[in-house]
């Protein structure tokens, strides 16, 4: 059946591309996750009333995190070219996209940690001072777990958006569902193949939507 | 175990300054419950944070359980927080911390092991009364249950003070009531020298020592709770007694009963001590051949001895009345005529 439907999709192509999409958004979402709380909370404690506050290091990082979020992924990509050869060592395929989708997403993951860590309540954190809390025991005992939902919410949608510019990166040549749907779908005018690739990228949206919402109903005890 | 010289905070505003605590000068004694009172902006949780050196004064000298704590920081001073616990008007549990987590917090940063740690939270539940809650998080619970966790993880480190910021303002009196008598089953059986700021003259009636009015950054009168429920100076120390011996609708009561009492007078008895708890009025009685009426009375306890008002209404002749007045006077209680009809 699937033959005479869609004559063009070679299904072992399909399921490289998939492994390959799969593999870029995973290994992306794991790096921007670490990444983008570490960004968040230099943020977070930076800014105005909090336990590191200094303006310069904080405009500093909010002015990196701007510029970043700010330039268009496919053009990040094109920037970033030099930089990926110079630390992957090639600019084609799975691996090489990795920096640049690492790279835009961060800042952007940072910016709703710092957002997450400032709806912490004040009141317990000037607890775990009371109880003469180091800021390490305040960072990694009240922060984090106090905000964990709210990050994981965050690295959802993050995670989504990294799907989107896996695709985008695939247009130039980092392989995945963009790539075939790009070149076989596209150039080769076979709307049968980017038909599947398009289904198979819903797919892999809906499972990280619902396993984001699963582990935040798990979590949140509020 | 607690003294304060001299302190003063500033807080700098974009184009003023505020003075939050002004000139405070205050000893507090080891095992002593000591009350802070005052409005809201007085300058109250400004100055119990000086305590625990989550505000550092301007001026002056800090210093508890001999510690300075207006000089020390860093590793020195969150030692120091180890034996000057806090509890909170919202509790400030970790909602994502079960019950027993909570209270272990203190004892992850005091760096005990995990054996321990377990032996001495249950220990903890038990003193508090929260058998049964240990597994439940702190949004499956009352208000007075998350203060008696609040209060369990304040008492985790055996700590020498118990800083009390407001904790019963957001409970209701019923609760409040049993979390004040817990407050003074642990000073005593722990000898813990309570600090709490309130604005509620109740909390000091029913559980201080010692109380301190504060207005303006400036505490404005100290001393026993007795004595200045007795005989209170300053004009807000007085509408702070009034909150407990005479609530608005008792004066709304007396003027109406004024009306319909043409003849005689309207008196105001206040009993301290052991006089609050003597027979005086069929007494007078039996002795006076007066009519007596009671418009109002109440005794309330505090924790050196009771205190009483009571306001009658005397009728008959008028030099009967007059030595029956005379009488009371004689018995030491502190009379006041409040209407001469």
């Amino acid at each position: 059946m699937f033959e005479t439907l869609l004559p063009n999709v070679k299904w072992d192509k399909v399921i490289d591309a998939t492994y390959e999409t799969v593999y870029m958004t995973a290994v992306s979402v794991f790096a921007t996750f670490f990444l983008g709380i570490i960004l968040g909370l230099l943020l977070f404690l930076t800014s105005k009333g909090n336990m590191w506050e200094n303006r310069f290091i904080h405009s500093f990082v909010a002015a990196v995190v701007n510029v970043f979020r700010s330039i268009p992924f496919i053009i990040l990509i094109i920037l970033l070219l030099p930089f990926t050869k110079a630390i992957v060592g090639t600019i084609l395929g799975a691996n090489a996209a990795l920096p640049a989708l690492i790279i835009g997403a961060a800042p952007f993951y940072g910016r709703m940690v710092e957002i997450a860590l400032r709806e912490v309540d004040k009141g317990v954190i000037e607890a775990a001072k009371s109880m003469g809390a180091t800021m390490s025991t305040i960072i990694f005992k009240v922060l984090l777990p106090e905000s964990m939902p709210a990050l994981v919410s965050g690295i959802t949608v993050t995670a989504i958006a990294l799907v989107s510019y896996t695709a985008m990166a695939g247009a130039i040549g980092a392989g995945g569902l963009g790539n075939l749907a790009y070149l076989e779908g596209f150039q080769r005018n076979h709307s049968d193949v980017t038909f599947v690739a398009t289904v198979l990228i819903l797919i892999i949206v809906f499972i990280i939507q619902l396993i984001g919402d699963m582990i935040t109903r798990a979590i949140d005890k509020r | 175990m607690i003294s304060l010289n001299g302190v003063t905070k500033i807080y700098h505003t974009n184009h003023s300054q505020v003075k939050a605590v002004d000139q405070v000068d205050l000893q507090i004694q080891s095992g002593e419950i000591f009350g802070i009172i005052g409005y809201s902006g007085a300058g109250k949780s400004t100055l119990i944070r000086l305590l625990n050196g989550l505000e550092k004064p301007t001026n002056g000298t800090v210093e508890v359980a001999g510690k300075r704590i207006d000089q020390i920081k860093g590793k020195e001073l969150r030692s120091a927080r180890k034996e000057i616990s806090m509890i909170f008007q919202h509790f400030n549990l970790l909602w994502s911390r079960t019950v027993r987590e909570n209270i272990a917090f203190p004892l992850e940063i005091a760096g005990m092991k995990k054996s321990d740690r377990l032996k001495r939270v249950d220990e903890l539940i038990k003193l508090v009364g929260l058998e049964g809650k240990e597994d439940a998080y702190p949004s499956q619970l009352s208000g007075g249950q998350k203060q008696r966790v609040g209060i369990a993880r304040a008492l985790a480190n055996n700590p020498k003070v118990l800083l009390c910021d407001e904790a019963t303002s957001a409970l209701d009196p019923q609760t409040t009531d049993s979390i004040l008598d817990l407050l003074v089953d642990i000073n005593k059986r722990l000898g813990l020298t309570i600090v709490l700021i309130t604005h509620e003259m109740h909390v000091i009636r029913k559980i201080c020592h010692r109380v301190a009015v504060m207005e303006n950054g400036k505490i404005v009168e100290h001393g026993d709770v007795l004595t200045v429920f007795r005989n209170p100076k300053a004009n807000i120390t007085k509408r702070f007694v009034k909150q407990v011996t005479e609530p608005d609708e008792t004066m709304e009561t007396i003027d109406y009963l004024l009306e319909k009492y043409k003849h005689g007078k309207v008196v105001k008895l206040t009993f301290v001590g052991d006089r609050a708890e003597q027979p005086m009025i069929s007494k007078i009685i039996k002795e006076f051949d007066v009519e007596v009426n009671i418009l109002q009375g109440k005794i309330s306890q505090t924790q050196s001895g009771s205190y009483g008002t009571l306001i009658i209404h005397f009728d008959g002749d008028e030099t009967t009345v007059e030595q029956a007045i005379e009488f009371i006077r004689n018995q030491q209680v502190e009379l006041e005529v409040i209407a001469n009809v």
